[in-house]
């Protein structure tokens, strides 16, 4: 059961070979015995995890069924989930166990699905390797025969090892600069960062407001589809949330490509690119082309600006949101303060880690008085003339491609001592938070025996455009079946 | 760009953070390293550009000045690390 895909399991659900609750038990069993070797997981419910497939088979005897009813998956531990503890992947959140779900959790249970855990994740969001868990670091399913340990990326690193390793068919993630499309790509899966406002964040602990977004990752497009269906859609508890209409994203999936326009950004096949990697999207854009799509080469003249941009962007809301973990409502406090101020600088010295300190440090510098018309107000400009370029290039085509990550999964304990050689990392990625359009990254083949993901760019709203891409991709490919050895 | 052990203490007293001197060090460099990227920035010409806040230019909806949320204390209080009669408790402030 654990290889097939969340359509698949839901369709043996539903012809009654199986019950939810067998069903939850056998990922569960699974999951606690293979686990050790990823890491993936930093929660395992068990408890709730059946009490939900019992309420699934219920539902299912009432007539009430949904795609979703019974379907175990798992949660990134960024969206806060009522009595389960969410910790973000940090010591400052150890303890915390949410009132509350987030809008994306209580969509899920609405539908019926089974969530079997909390995933792993970088602090906070804040990475590109699974390094900075208070957790412990993710290991790659990929690679493992080399003899080497090998990052999963991230920050959604728990959720794309699972998903590869098959401990669940389906999970969550969120991506504020490349979190869900580089840990996607390095671990083999699919994954989609939606439009900017598609999907709730309220209840999903914020990094930077302005560009976090949840979305869905998986095993093949049709599922992620399926997900999208669950979490997009508004929320009025989000204020940034858009309303907008939520088409059922499994209905265009089969559409024909004939006369898709690709454009290939110009600036995305740049040095910074492995040769071998390159060669292996190259090689899926003529699928593409055999696939009945036209490609043409465009310019984002702006792109080489998004990491700096997005590196004042990102930790100064960033400094701004984690500025309410102060030892006071909630979460870690220190040992026997002396006073107020001594409470809330040991409280945040000791609870947070390195990554998410460096952050908070360099946002409040960017936002201090002298400095914020110099770092945020220009970078907010910047980011004007980044979503400019890709206004102008969906004049010209319907979508872009081009690598997800410059390199395949890296070793780990590579990358991790030098901040800025793993903010590089995101070099394909970030101008599309910055921008707000959508993105997803598709399995493409394999460098050195390690996976190499597609990015595939669209417009505002074009999610069901891009899941119809991969999913058509993934008709004439395997790339997304191959399992880890 | 090059960040100063003043600016550094500085800034974490204005983040609440505690740094001790090693860790100043450490971030004088890595935060040094972060603000040379960040650099870039200064080379692009925005003179007619308007700041971006939000990608789809969204507005904040209004809802009517109605009461919503019902009253959570027990269970908001039940997670925090101090309280007593219904208040959060922190180190004395008043002598």
């Amino acid at each position: 059961m654990h290889n097939k895909s969340v359509a698949e399991l839901s369709r043996e659900l539903e012809s009654g070979r199986i019950s939810s609750v067998e069903l939850t038990q056998q990922f569960l069993d699974r999951l606690k015995t293979e686990d050790g070797k990823y890491n993936s997981f930093i929660t395992i419910s068990e408890e709730q995890a059946l009490a939900e497939a019992r309420a699934a088979d219920e539902m299912r005897a009432a007539g009430k069924a949904t795609v979703w009813t019974g379907v175990p998956f798992a949660h990134k531990d960024i969206f806060c989930t009522s009595g389960i503890r969410t910790s973000c992947g940090s010591k400052m959140l150890d303890n915390f166990v949410p009132p509350y779900d987030a809008t994306v959790t209580a969509n899920f249970k609405a539908a019926g699905a089974v969530c079997l855990g909390k995933t792993n994740m970088d602090e906070f969001a804040m990475g590109s390797s699974n390094e900075s868990s208070f957790y412990g670091a993710v290991t790659n399913p990929w690679g493992l025969s080399g003899g080497d340990k090998r990052v999963p990326g991230g920050s959604s690193g728990g959720s794309a090892a699972a998903v590869a390793a098959r401990l669940v068919p389906a999970a969550t993630g969120t991506d504020t600069g490349g979190s869900i499309r580089q840990p996607a790509a390095l671990c083999g899966i699919t994954g989609l960062k939606p439009t900017y406002g598609r999907v709730s964040r309220y209840g999903m602990i914020a990094f930077a407001s302005s560009l976090d977004q949840g979305g869905p990752m998986a095993r093949t497009a049709e599922d992620a589809a399926l997900m999208l269906n669950v979490m997009a859609g508004h929320d009025p508890k989000d204020s940034t949330c858009i309303d907008r209409e939520v088409p059922d994203y499994t209905a265009t999936l089969n559409e024909p490509l004939k006369g898709l326009k690709i454009g290939l950004p110009k600036e995305y096949f740049s040095d910074q690119l492995a040769p071998a990697m390159e060669e292996q999207v190259r090689n899926a854009i003529r699928e593409y082309e055999k696939l009945g799509a036209t490609v043409k080469e465009v310019s984002l003249p702006n792109a080489k600006l998004a990491i700096a941009a997005y590196y004042v962007i990102a930790p100064a809301e960033a400094s701004a949101n984690l500025s309410r973990f102060d030892g006071v409502r909630y979460g870690y406090r220190c040992e026997d303060p002396k006073d107020l101020m001594d409470m809330y600088t040991r409280s945040r010295a000791e609870g947070f880690g390195n990554e998410v300190k460096r952050r908070i440090l360099v946002g409040s510098y960017a936002l201090s008085a002298g400095y914020f018309d110099a770092y945020y107000l220009k970078a907010q400009k910047v980011r004007r003339l980044i979503q400019q370029d890709f206004i102008n290039a969906f004049r010209e085509v319907d979508v872009l491609m081009s690598p997800v990550s410059p390199t395949p999964a890296f070793k780990q304990g590579e990358k991790n001592t030098d901040p800025v050689s793993m903010y590089l990392e995101d070099v394909f990625t970030i101008a599309i938070n910055l921008a707000g359009i959508p993105a997803m990254s598709v399995p493409a083949g394999f460098v050195d025996g390690l996976p190499v993901g597609l990015q595939i760019i669209g417009d505002y709203f074009s999610e069901a455009r891009l899941l119809n891409a991969a999913h058509q991709f993934q008709q004439v490919t395997d790339w997304h079946q191959r399992e880890p050895q | 760009m090059s960040i100063s052990r003043e600016d550094i203490e500085k800034v974490a007293v204005l983040a609440r953070i505690k740094v001790d001197g090693e860790q100043v060090s450490a971030l004088e460099k890595d935060l040094g390293n972060i603000l040379d990227l960040v650099d870039q920035l200064s080379a692009a010409d925005t003179d007619s550009v308007e700041p971006m806040a939000h990608p789809l230019d969204a507005v904040q909806k209004l809802r009517p000045d109605v009461v919503t949320e019902t009253n959570q204390r027990e269970a908001f209080q039940a997670i925090a690390p101090a309280t007593e009669d219904g208040l959060y408790l922190v180190p004395r402030v008043i002598e």
